[in-house]
C-alpha cells in the first residue's frame, strides 16, 4: 500500500537435527506481504508451510534469515519485546481438538491472552471482552462457561480465533484453520475470517494444503515444495497461468465439479525425496517432466518473469505444457 | 460470578465422575470405608480414646485384652487401644505430609526437566538416579540420623526419600503432554514458561500423580513405622505405630498383643491405601472409560 510491507520474510530457514542428519523445513525463503493482504501458502505435506509459518512469528526459532514486521526485524527481538509483540502476531491452530486445553472453558480460554497481557484491571471488564468476541466470532454467550469437549469442532475452532483476535492483532497466521473441520462448517469458518478481515483489516498467511479453499481466500498465493518456495503469484495468475512444473502437476490435480471434463491431468512419478540434507539443484528436479542436466546442479532461484509473479525454475518461460524451446 | 458457579459444577461433576468410578470396585469402597473410619479416628482421638496415651497405670502392666482394656495394656499399662488411637494421628500426618513434601519438591523438579528438556532435564533426572540408586529405605535412615530423631525430622527424611518417584513420574507425563498443541498455542499468545508448566501442563497429568501419591502415602507410612521401629522416628511417649511395635518386640513371646494389634493397625491402614490407589488409578485411566 505505503510501499513498505507488513511483513517481510528474508531468507528463512529452519533446519530440524534428526540422528541422520539436518533435515531442510524450510530452506532459505523469502517474500512479501502487504498490510490487508492474504498470501495463501500451499503445498503437500511436510513441505515446511506450518513450519514456515511458526518460525514467521518465532514460535519456533530459525536456523537463520530475517522477519521484518512494520520495519522492524523481529529475529533480532529479545524474549521480552518479542512478548510485546506477540500481541501484534498471532496465529490460528489447524486442530481445533488439541489446541485447546481440555481444562479450561471456553471463558478461560479466550481470557488466556488477556490475562497474559495484563490487559485489563477488573473481572467485569474483561468478561465484557470476553462476550464482545465470543458475538465476534459467533460464539452463543450462553457457551460462556462451558468446556471444549462439549463442543463441535466449527465452535471449538471459533474459539482459536477469539483467542487469536483477543489482543488486536495486525497479522494472523492461519495453519490450515479448516482442515480438520466438515466441508460445511469449513465454509462457515471461511466467511467469517473474510468478514474478520473486511471488518478489521487483518494480514493474514493462510496455509493449506487444499488448493480450492486458498484460492476462495487469497489475494496471492505461494507455493512450497521440500522447504523451498516455488511459484509466487497472484491467485488468479497461478490458476491461469502456472509455470513451474510442479505448480501445473499440483493445479491437474484439482478434482473438477464436471462428470464429462476432459483435461490433461499431469500424473508425477516417484515420491517426495527426503527433505534431510537435499543435494544441489532443484528439489524437484527428480520428479519434473523437464529436468535437464542443468536442474540436478544447479538451485533455480526464485526470479520474477512477469511483474508479480515469480518462479523457481530455469525453464520456466521456455516451458509450454510438456515441451521445453530451446 | 456465573463463570466461577458453572466452572464449580463442571469440577464437582468431573470429580463426581470418577467416585462413580470408583464405586465400581468393591475393593475400593472397601479401601474408602476403612480410610475413613481411621480418619475419623484419628480426627476424634480424644473423645474416643478411652484413656489418654500416655496415662500410665502400672498396676494394670502387661494386661491381657479384656472388658476394660480391648486390646490389653503395654509394659508401663498405658491401654493399647488408645495408642492405636492416637497413632493413627500421627500416622496419617506422617504419611500425607511426607508424601506431600515429596510431590512438591519432586513434582516441580520433574516438571522443569521434562519441561526444558536438555542439559537442565539431563542434571536433574541424573541426581535422581543417584537417590532413586540408594534403596529408599536406607536413604531414609540415612537422612533420619543426620537429622536426628523427631517427628518433623521423621516426616522430612521419608519425603525426601520419595522425591525421585514422583520427579519421574511428573517429567514422563510432562513429555507427554508438552508437545501438544495447546502448549503452543498458550505461547502464541505470550505466557510465560511458569504459566504453561502450572496453568496448563500440570492440570493435564494430575491422574498418574494422585495414584502414585495415594500409594505412596502407604510407602510412607511404612518407612515411618520402620524408622520408628529402629529408633530414629518419633520419641515416646509420642504413640506412632511402629514405635509400638518397636516397643513391645521384647516382650513380643510373652504379650504377643503388644505387637500385634499396632501390626494389624499398620496392615489395615496401607492395605486401604492400596486399594484406593488401585481403584484411583483404574477410575483414572482414560482407555478403561466405558
Amino acid at each position: 500500500m505505503n510501499g513498505r510491507p507488513l511483513v517481510d520474510v528474508r531468507h528463512l530457514k529452519k533446519y530440524f537435527k534428526t540422528p541422520k542428519g539436518m533435515l531442510h523445513a524450510v530452506d532459505d525463503v523469502s517474500f512479501s506481504i502487504d498490510r490487508g493482504e492474504t498470501l495463501g501458502l500451499v503445498g503437500e505435506s511436510g513441505c515446511g508451510k506450518s513450519t514456515l509459518g511458526r518460525a514467521m512469528i518465532r514460535l519456533l526459532d530459525a536456523s537463520g534469515g530475517e522477519v521484518w514486521f512494520d520495519g522492524e526485524d523481529i529475529m533480532k527481538y529479545s524474549d521480552a519485546a518479542m512478548k510485546a509483540m506477540r500481541k501484534r502476531v498471532q496465529i490460528v491452530f489447524q486442530d481445533p481438538y488439541s489446541c485447546l486445553n481440555p481444562r479450561l472453558s471456553v471463558a478461560e480460554l479466550i481470557a488466556e491472552p488477556l490475562i497474559v497481557n495484563k490487559i485489563f484491571r477488573t473481572r467485569p471488564e474483561m468478561n465484557a471482552r470476553i462476550k464482545e468476541l465470543m458475538d465476534t466470532v459467533g460464539l452463543a454467550e450462553r457457551l460462556f462457561g462451558v468446556y471444549p469437549h462439549e463442543l463441535d469442532g466449527g465452535r471449538r475452532q471459533r474459539i482459536g480465533i477469539a483467542r487469536s483476535l483477543a489482543l488486536k492483532p495486525e497479522f494472523i497466521v492461519l495453519d490450515e484453520p479448516v482442515s480438520a473441520l466438515d466441508v460445511c462448517i469449513q465454509a462457515q469458518i471461511l466467511n467469517l475470517l473474510n468478514n474478520l478481515k473486511k471488518e478489521f483489516g487483518y494480514t493474514y498467511v493462510f496455509i493449506s494444503h487444499n488448493l480450492s479453499v486458498v484460492k476462495h481466500v487469497s489475494d496471492r498465493i505461494a507455493v512450497m515444495y521440500l522447504g523451498k518456495m516455488v511459484e509466487l503469484a497472484g491467485s488468479r495468475t497461478i490458476f491461469q497461468d502456472p509455470l513451474h512444473p510442479y505448480t501445473q502437476a499440483l493445479l491437474s490435480a484439482i478434482p473438477l465439479p464436471k462428470v464429462d471434463a476432459v483435461r490433461d491431468r499431469i500424473i508425477l512419478e516417484g515420491d517426495v525425496p527426503s527433505p534431510i540434507e537435499p543435494p544441489e539443484g532443484c528439489r524437484f528436479a527428480g520428479r519434473c517432466r523437464h529436468r535437464q542436466e542443468r536442474c540436478r546442479t544447479q538451485t533455480p532461484e526464485l526470479r520474477e518473469i512477469d511483474p508479480g509473479h515469480a518462479v523457481a525454475c530455469h525453464f520456466a518461460r521456455n516451458l509450454v505444457q510438456g515441451e521445453v524451446k530451446k | 460470578m456465573q463463570t466461577a458457579t458453572t466452572a464449580t459444577k463442571k469440577r464437582r461433576n468431573g470429580v463426581g465422575e470418577v467416585l462413580h468410578r470408583i464405586g465400581k470396585s468393591p475393593m475400593a469402597v472397601a479401601g474408602l470405608v476403612i480410610l475413613a473410619v481411621i480418619f475419623f479416628l484419628a480426627v476424634f482421638a480424644d473423645v474416643i480414646a478411652p484413656v489418654h496415651y500416655a496415662k500410665q497405670n502400672l498396676m494394670h502392666a502387661f494386661e491381657p485384652p479384656s472388658a476394660q482394656f480391648w486390646l490389653g495394656t503395654d509394659e508401663f499399662g498405658r491401654d493399647i487401644l488408645s495408642r492405636i488411637i492416637y497413632g493413627a494421628r500421627i500416622s496419617l500426618m506422617v504419611g500425607f505430609i511426607s508424601v506431600g513434601i515429596a510431590m512438591c519438591v519432586g513434582g516441580v523438579l520433574g516438571a522443569v526437566a521434562g519441561y526444558y528438556g536438555g542439559r537442565t532435564d539431563n542434571l536433574i533426572m541424573r541426581a535422581m538416579d543417584i537417590l532413586l540408586s540408594i534403596p529408599s529405605i536406607l536413604l531414609a535412615i540415612a537422612i533420619a540420623a543426620s537429622l536426628g530423631p523427631g517427628l518433623f525430622n521423621l516426616m522430612i527424611a521419608v519425603g525426601i526419600a520419595a522425591i525421585p518417584q514422583y520427579a519421574r513420574i511428573v517429567r514422563g507425563s510432562v513429555l507427554s503432554i508438552r508437545g501438544q498443541e495447546f502448549v503452543e498455542a498458550a505461547r502464541a499468545v505470550g505466557s510465560s514458561d511458569a504459566r504453561i508448566i502450572f496453568k496448563h501442563i500440570l492440570p493435564n497429568c494430575m491422574a498418574p500423580i494422585i495414584v502414585q501419591g495415594t500409594l505412596g502415602v502407604a510407602t510412607a507410612i511404612l518407612v515411618a513405622a520402620g524408622l520408628s521401629f529402629i529408633g530414629l522416628g518419633t520419641q515416646p511417649p509420642i504413640p506412632e505405630w511402629g514405635a509400638m511395635l518397636s516397643g513391645g518386640r521384647s516382650y513380643i513371646r510373652d504379650y504377643p498383643y503388644m505387637t500385634l494389634f499396632p501390626g494389624i493397625a499398620i496392615m489395615l491402614t496401607i492395605l486401604a491405601l492400596n486399594f484406593v490407589g488401585d481403584g484411583l488409578r483404574d477410575a483414572l485411566d482414560p482407555k478403561l472409560k466405558r
